[in-house]
């Protein structure tokens, strides 16, 4: 029997060069999923990625896509969004990429509330070069540039982008399949800028430097028993939920989009 | 679109007019003096062309929205001055390594760092090396006038369409800042090049595949060909090509990146010259330094001495061997520049060794013709 996926990869590409177990499968398959759930025609979606792990694996989906510069991928996105409104641009982005080197950009796509889709795997660290502290790696974890543990602390990336305009917002970890899959779609569909935060598994840099985790199936199981829908927030104190990992909706709101308010002030692009 | 006719304008609106009439729909770019005006006439006159203009949040913002909106099929183009043009680098070279047409202006002013806003022409080097990498070319054009801001400017999106690659308008403050008069023709009159598109069936196109001499028809994203576009090392189907003993496989694609402009440089390459064919001494200049060149020149021809003026308007690529011919009278050659030498070391590798090649270096600003005639005088 053939995958039901397989009509959305590229498969002559393979092999690929992830590492086994690692979350970037699971979030490229999610995004196709989403797409092809959407129904949407693949001619007119562009993957947008830039550089670490998890740009690369935008060559694998069966549509337009871009490997761009570390950090740049949301200027890439905002030019192709303009140039062509009716393609569907969905940036998928690593943590260091999208919000260390590409932050700039990722505050003000959102201000601008451009109508894009991002997809960030944040796996805690600079995997791609070979797993350093990147802006979201946890206070305390040892890394190959802290080697005495991180001074500093993590952003977190989905009140950023809810203060910044993102009319969507949610986090997810590569435990939650079902709602992760439903996000990017409701991603998809939004009129304006939409965040998904995906918390996935590096068992190469992630799991054996930070979670002390050799298996990626224990990493995913550290993200079940470590993680917390929002609506259930509520009954726990500060000091139970400070290393928890909160997912669900934060923002879902209706706001025009930046070529709706392009096309209202001077007709159509 | 304005009447044709005579107009008094700004250099950097000349140059911003002269992109719409090229055909440009995308503009995005960040505030810089001596580059503002450019950014805002273009907020002006895009939208009336159904284009779009967008301040982006910084300069390396800018020249990827740019790059992005190319590959989506709009001519695009950004403008900046020395630190912007600094940030711009790593973008510069995805459009080379990509192949993506675009038109970046770059207003000169005086650097290191935030140095100032007065102008100099401190970035020709920059403009030809400043991304990394050894093996790449650049297209790069001078304007001595804001007639030329006008014409280089659409000579600038065709030689971006034509061979796939970013085309840098070496612009300075001294002549973007200029008010003179502008001639602007019928539109129609204008000569305008697009990009070559993909035609093939999708399943047979190679996005990176050409004669070395050529560059391949381009897939603009939405139109069916899925394809992958990468700054990395790739083949002809665009795939990156991860392993050392498999760089083989990119070695075309990488040297047609220098081979597609240098084989066709003397369809590119364009000069001015005054009173070269009998020229004792020849002043080689560009941009508002040429300006001044030609003026001490046809004083010095005045006085008797035999001397000639020629001015680069394309810098890059450097003809050395058009350049070894032209001066090949000269006894003398006055190479007069707005920095510490830069051109200066291309002519002095590309002329006879027997010819004596003598700076005239200015370090802001640009020359005045007396600047010039006296040195002129000091050699004959
Ligand atoms: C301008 C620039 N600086 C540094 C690098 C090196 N670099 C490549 S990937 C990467 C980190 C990527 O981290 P992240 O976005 O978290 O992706 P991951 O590899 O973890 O999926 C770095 C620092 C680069 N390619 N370009
Ligand atoms: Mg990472």
């Amino acid at each position: 029997m053939e995958h039901p996926l397989k009509k959305l990869i590229k498969t002559e590409n393979l092999p690929h060069e992830f590492c086994p177990g690692c979350a970037i499968g699971q979030v490229y398959h999610w995004v196709a999923r989403a797409i092809d759930e959407l129904g949407i025609d693949m001619n007119k979606v562009v993957l947008v990625s830039g550089i670490g792990c998890c740009a690369r694996g935008v060559r694998f989906v069966r549509c337009d896509a871009l490997t761009t510069l570390h950090g740049r991928a949301l200027a890439f996105a905002t030019g192709i969004k303009l140039a062509n409104p009716n393609l569907n641009v969905i940036v998928v982005t690593g943590d260091g990429d999208g919000s260390g080197i590409g932050g700039n950009h990722l505050i003000h796509a959102a201000r601008r509330n451009v109508e894009l889709t991002v997809v960030l795997l944040n796996n805690g660290v600079y995997a791609s070069t070979g797993g350093q502290v990147a802006p979201t790696t946890p206070h305390g974890a040892y890394t190959p540039t802290t080697p005495f543990g991180n001074i500093e602390d993590p952003f977190d990336l989905c009140k950023l982008l809810e203060a910044a305009g993102a009319v969507y917002v949610a986090r997810w970890t590569t435990y939650h399949v079902r709602p992760a899959i439903e996000s990017i779609k409701k991603g998809i569909k939004k009129k304006g800028f939409s965040f998904i935060e995906i918390i996935g598994q590096c068992p190469t840099y992630l799991g054996r430097y930070v979670l002390k985790l050799y298996e990626p199936v224990e990493c995913i199981n550290w993200f079940k028993n470590n993680s917390i829908r929002k609506e259930l927030i509520g009954n726990l104190s500060k000091e139970e939920l400070a290393n928890k990992i909160i997912v669900g909706e934060f923002v879902d709101k209706e706001k025009i989009g930046l070529v709706e308010r392009y096309q209202k002030l001077y007709g159509k692009i | 679109m304005i009447k044709p006719g005579s107009y008094f304008m700004l250099g950097n609106h000349a140059c911003a007019l002269g992109a719409i009439y090229a055909g440009c729909k995308f503009f995005a770019a960040y505030p810089i003096t001596p580059q503002s005006e450019i950014a805002e006439e273009m907020s002006r006159l895009l939208p009336k062309v159904g284009g779009i203009f967008i301040q982006m949040e910084d300069e390396l913002a800018s020249i990827c929205a740019t790059i992005g909106a190319s590959l989506t099929g709009l001519k695009a183009m950004t403008a900046t001055s020395g630190p912007g043009f600094s940030l711009m680098q790593e973008g510069i070279g995805y459009a080379i390594a990509t192949e993506t047409p675009c038109v970046i202006v770059n207003v000169q002013r005086v650097g290191p760092s935030t140095g100032s806003i007065f102008g100099q022409q401190g970035d020709i080097m920059q403009a030809r090396w400043g991304t990394h990498g050894g093996i790449y070319e650049i297209i790069a054009l001078s304007p001595s006038s804001v007639q030329d801001l006008f014409n280089l400017t659409i000579q600038a999106f065709n030689l971006s369409e034509e061979y796939r690659v970013p085309v840098i308008v070496l612009s300075e403050a001294s002549v973007s800042h200029l008010r003179e008069t502008l001639k602007v023709p019928d539109i129609n009159e204008i000569n305008l090049v697009n990009r070559k598109l993909a035609t093939c069936d999708p399943n047979e196109y190679k996005p990176f595949e050409a004669p070395l001499n050529e560059c391949p028809p381009m897939a603009i994203l939405g139109s069916g060909y899925k394809v992958y576009y990468t700054g990395h090392l790739h083949t002809e189907e665009g795939h990156p090509v991860l392993s050392l003993v498999r760089y083989h496989l990119a070695d075309k694609v990488w040297r047609r990146l220098s081979n597609k402009i240098k084989s066709n440089i003397d369809k590119i390459i364009r000069l001015e010259t005054k009173y070269i064919e009998d020229a004792e001494i020849i002043v080689i200049a560009y941009g508002m330094s040429a300006r001044a060149a030609l003026k001490a020149v046809m004083d010095a021809r005045e006085m008797g001495i035999k001397a000639g003026m020629l001015r680069l308007i394309t810098i890059w690529p450097f003809h050395d061997s058009l350049i070894r011919k032209l001066c090949a009278s000269a006894r003398s050659i006055i190479v007069a520049e707005v920095n510490n030498g830069q051109i200066l070391y291309e002519v002095k590798r590309a002329v006879n060794n027997d010819q004596k090649v003598i700076p005239l270096l200015k370090l802001v600003d640009t020359h005045t013709p007396d600047e010039i005639l006296l040195k002129i005088k000091e050699v004959a």
